[in-house]
């Protein structure tokens, strides 16, 4: 992490290039109120992932137009890609509106940061991701518990199989910190570092950009464009991990329930 | 770690790891939200579609395999019916051949019978004319031998008592060296 002062270049005429930090992330809301544009963009989300696939799943056609291809296209990923191929054919099917709701819902947030005019990471702020793994947590432990019973469910989750007695005393709280505590840490850190650097990263070379061009002078007007193509090309990479994220988001919900479900560890 | 509380404490920035909870309660409602909908409008509808899609593919398979049962039925209840009629037919001409040889007996028997009722006939109509030429032939050399040994004679024998004793005579003694020169043969 740097600091304000270590990020601070001082140029020759005497202004000062203030990298961009962990403050703007940090918007004012929206026409004075508490509302902000991440808390916005939540909804926004939520009515564009619906609208799609309502307007898609409505006409119900045996031969899908374009629309309604569009939609079983992306609804059969996760259904048969994520769900079924993971979970099993047998307990798959409850689980598809969590996993559709996970992934689409995390896609289009994500996608935001590159969306133009709004261009703002949803999960950048650590609180959403933190409510999405902790759900997470919640389901996938719900869940086995439900099948196996608090204790049963600690057991399959806490003691490997097929390991001598001896190394229990070792293992088993490695696989307790490790599949019980760490895992929603893991989730939220991973979406939330990811669009939080993505974004902090095209900020500063868009920002530099123009602070090279308006005050250095000089080798400034080669290097300012030239930060600016690197912003494009680093935004069509974080469009990659926008997508990437979302998709290893849900991948690895649909794990953590294959693991809470399973008769043997 | 301590330069990031410096940079916390200094730039008076909020910790980018520290949570809003408003904002953790906002997610989770958009998420609930998001999910309740999904669940009741759209996952129902694209299951349906997919069941749909699979029972119409599945019921066509069906149809079809049905129809292939039927076709094959139907092909071995006309083959079974051509031979059938095979065999009939083979039966029909053998029982014909049959008849026509029968046929061909029967008239061959009767031809014969016909052929030798024929005959037989021709025979006893020979026999009856050859008895009746050599009665009206006796009758004849009667009477032109009687004639000729008149003349020859000059002696009437107009008289018809006499004459027909003459060639009763002649006759039998005609008849009687006939005998036995046959007997001398014999």
């Amino acid at each position: 992490m740097i600091t304000a002062a270590s990020a601070t270049i001082a140029a020759e005429g005497g202004d000062t290039f203030n990298a961009p930090g962990p403050s703007i992330f940090d918007l004012p809301g929206i026409a004075g109120t508490e509302v902000t544009k991440p808390m916005v963009q939540l909804f926004l989300a939520a009515i564009l992932v619906f609208g799609f696939f309502f307007l898609a799943a409505r006409k119900r056609a045996l031969v899908p137009g374009k629309l309604q291809f569009a939609g079983e296209g992306a609804y059969g990923f996760v259904r048969n890609s994520v769900a079924r191929d993971i979970i099993g054919s047998h307990d798959f099917q409850r689980f598809v509106p969590y996993l559709v709701t996970i992934f689409f819902f995390i896609l289009v947030n994500n996608l935001f940061a590159s969306i133009p005019f709004i261009q703002f990471p949803t999960f950048s702020r650590a609180g959403m991701a933190y409510a999405l793994a902790g759900l997470s947590w919640v389901v996938y432990n719900g869940v086995g518990i439900a099948k196996h019973g608090l204790l049963g469910y600690l057991k399959l989750q806490s003691v490997p199989s097929g390991v001598s007695p001896v190394m229990y005393p070792l293992l088993v709280p490695l696989e307790f910190f490790s599949n019980i505590l760490v895992r929603p840490v893991t989730l939220a850190l991973r979406l939330f570092a990811n669009m939080f650097a993505g974004h902090i990263l095209l900020v500063l070379f868009a920002t530099g950009g123009l602070y090279l061009i308006e005050h250095v002078g000089g080798i400034g007007y080669v290097a300012g464009p030239l930060a600016w193509v690197l912003a494009i090309a680093i935004s069509f990479l974080e469009i990659l991990v926008q997508v990437l994220q979302a998709y290893v988001f849900v991948l690895l919900n649909a794990m953590y329930i294959q693991g809470a479900l399973a008769d043997e560890h | 770690m301590k330069s990031l509380l410096i940079a916390a404490t200094e730039a008076e920035e909020h910790n980018p790891l520290a949570p809003e909870w408003i904002e953790v309660v906002l997610a989770l409602v958009a998420f609930a939200i998001l999910f309740f909908a999904i669940k009741k409008f759209v996952v129902p509808n694209f299951e349906k579609t997919f069941a749909e899609r699979s029972a119409a593919i599945e019921g066509g398979i069906a149809a079809a395999a049905t129809k292939q049962a039927e076709a094959d039925a139907k092909l071995a209840e006309l083959e079974q019916q051509l031979a059938d009629a095979r065999h009939e037919a083979a039966r029909i001409r053998e029982e014909a051949r049959e008849q026509g040889a029968a046929i061909v007996a029967e008239m061959r028997e009767q031809a014969q019978v016909e052929s030798a009722r024929i005959v037989e006939h021709g025979k006893a109509q020979i026999e009856a004319e050859r008895q009746q030429a050599v009665t009206s032939l006796r009758a004849e050399v009667g009477t032109l031998a009687t004639g000729l040994a008149g003349r020859i004679v000059g002696e009437s024998l107009e008289d018809d008592a006499r004459q027909a004793r003459v060639v009763e005579r002649f006759l039998a003694e005609l008849e009687t060296a006939e005998a036995a020169d046959a007997g001398k043969d014999a």
